[in-house]
Formats: structure tokens, C-alpha cells, sequence
């Protein structure tokens, strides 16, 4: 296992490297995410103001 | 007779277009998810070391598809402005505002990853190849692309702006590609290809091509969500959102 970690004297290069890579997936599955749910949350509102004022 | 261009058509359609996005995002989310688990288990403990970079060379795994996702997100982006701007289709402007943020991000990943790879194989971070430079570039196109968009009050407005930047940026899309081959560049060729001729171990190159579709499936599955919110709120007005929300 620590052999794995070290990989090979390439650790400080490969993790950060893998590292970033995963944090581009999550910070763009969850900004994709939040703009889908703010656009929902406004449509909302909206369709439910529409409907008081009718 | 004319050709049946009601497909066409229906993709134009933000309603339809949320719909079938609304069904794909599961399919291209666990099927990335599952090759991108491969992928990385194939990279980073079934591929063997390599002979000359050790274990250094499993930057690979990442750097070459997150390349790869900077560049063909790119053209989706610079052929949807177009599509938008020829047939004035919204769903495609809707389309290219999708994807600058994301190709902006992986084109970032791809030139921290770069630096990561060419600090112990060149001894530096960073040289000004042509190449890199044009990675460069490209990082300031699409940020220039999203910061002209949000110049604009008006979508139809910055659509047609940003459709413009998009499509004249794209030349820079064949410079990034063709860079190795034009000019004497401190980067290797494709390493692909470069396996093919030099018959590298399969299992080397097959956690790679497995990366590559993962990514790239991936991307698809964030561009879709991207692509709803873009579309809801571009659509804030119409019928069927109402009722799409209150359903």
C-alpha cells in the first residue's frame, strides 16, 4: 500500500494531478446541478405568482 | 420531395429538448461513472510502469483526456454559436453558453496536470511551446467567451457576440492539435498513436481509451444539465415551463 502511494517517487506529481482532475468532476457535476435547481426554484415562484394574480 | 427534417426541427424545440435531456442524463452518468472507475483502477494499478518515466506517466490517465475534452468541447461549442447564428436556433445558442464553463475548467485541468507531468520529465513547470501556448490561449478564449456573455443584459444579444468570438476562436483548435507536428515542440506526440506503432502493452493503452470515452460521456452528462437550467431560464415565460414546474 505505501508502495502504491509513493508511486514510484511520483507522488507529489501524480496525486495532485489526480486530485484536481476529480475536483473539476465534482465542482462541475455540482455548479451543473445548482444552476438546474436555481432555474427550477425561479420557475416556481414564478408559475405560482402567475397563478395568484389570475 | 424534400427530406424530412422534422428531427431537426424537434431538436430546436426547448420543451422537447429538456425533455430528452431530462432521459439521457442517467445513461450517460452511470456509464461514465462505471468507466471512469475502470479507468482509473486500469490506470493507476493495472498498467505497468513505464520504462523510461516509471510510475510518473499515469498523469496520462487524466491529462491526456482532460486535452481532449478542452479541445472537442471547444468545437461543440464554436458549432453550436454557429448552428445558432446560421439558423437562429436558440436550443444551440442554449447549447454553446453550456459548455464554455465546463471547457474552461478542463482545459485548466489539462495545463495544471501538464505542469505536473513536466516538472519531473522536462525539469520545469512551465516553457513557452507552441503547444502550451496555445492551451494558453485557448483558457483565455473561453474565459473571454464567458466574460463577453456576461457583458450583455440580453441573451439574444450576447448569443450573437459570443456566437462570433466562438467561431473565430475555433481556428486555434487545428494550432493546438497539429502544434507537435508543425513545429519542433518540447511535447510528445499523441501518445495513441504513438502506442500503435510502437505496440505498446494493451494494458497501458486500453485504461486510457477507457478514460476517454469516460470523460468524454461524462461531459455529455454535465452538458445536459447545464443545458436544462440554461433552457429553463431562457424559457422562463413560455406555457410549458409552467406547467412543466407545477406538474
Amino acid at each position: 500500500m505505501n508502495e502504491f502511494l509513493a508511486m514510484g517517487g511520483y507522488a507529489q506529481f501524480v496525486w495532485p494531478s489526480y486530485a484536481i482532475t476529480i475536483l473539476a468532476f465534482a465542482v462541475n457535476i455540482w455548479l451543473a446541478r445548482r444552476a438546474h435547481r436555481t432555474a427550477l426554484e425561479a420557475a416556481r415562484r414564478r408559475a405560482s405568482t402567475a397563478g395568484d394574480s389570475a | 420531395m424534400s427530406m424530412d427534417w422534422t428531427w431537426f426541427h424537434r431538436l430546436g424545440s426547448p420543451p422537447y429538448i429538456y425533455r430528452l435531456a431530462g432521459q439521457m442524463i442517467p445513461w450517460f452518468a452511470w456509464s461514465s461513472g462505471l468507466l471512469l472507475a475502470a479507468g482509473l483502477y486500469g490506470g493507476l494499478v493495472l498498467a505497468p510502469p513505464d520504462y523510461q518515466q516509471g510510475d510518473g506517466f499515469r498523469i496520462i490517465y487524466v491529462h491526456a483526456p482532460s486535452a481532449w475534452l478542452s479541445l472537442m468541447i471547444y468545437t461543440t461549442m464554436a458549432t453550436a454559436a454557429a448552428v445558432g447564428l446560421i439558423w437562429r436556433i436558440k436550443v444551440a445558442h442554449a447549447v454553446a453558453a453550456s459548455c464554455a464553463g465546463i471547457g474552461a475548467w478542463f482545459t485548466f485541468v489539462s495545463l495544471v496536470t501538464g505542469m505536473l507531468w513536466g516538472k519531473p520529465m522536462w525539469g520545469t513547470y512551465w516553457v513557452w511551446d507552441p503547444r502550451l501556448t496555445a492551451q494558453l490561449i485557448l483558457m483565455f478564449l473561453y474565459l473571454g467567451y464567458m466574460g463577453l456573455r456576461s457583458a450583455f443584459d440580453d441573451p439574444a444579444r450576447a448569443d450573437k457576440a459570443s456566437a462570433v468570438l466562438a467561431i473565430v476562436g475555433v481556428v486555434n483548435v487545428p494550432i493546438i492539435r497539429y502544434s507537435v507536428e508543425w513545429w519542433n515542440s518540447i511535447h510528445q506526440t499523441p501518445s495513441v498513436m504513438k502506442m500503435q506503432r510502437a505496440s505498446m502493452p494493451m494494458d497501458m493503452l486500453v485504461p486510457l481509451l477507457i478514460m476517454f470515452v469516460g470523460f468524454t460521456l461524462c461531459f455529455y452528462a454535465i452538458l445536459l444539465v447545464r443545458l436544462r437550467a440554461e433552457v429553463l431560464a431562457r424559457e422562463r415565460n413560455a406555457r410549458w415551463v409552467r406547467e412543466t414546474v407545477i406538474a
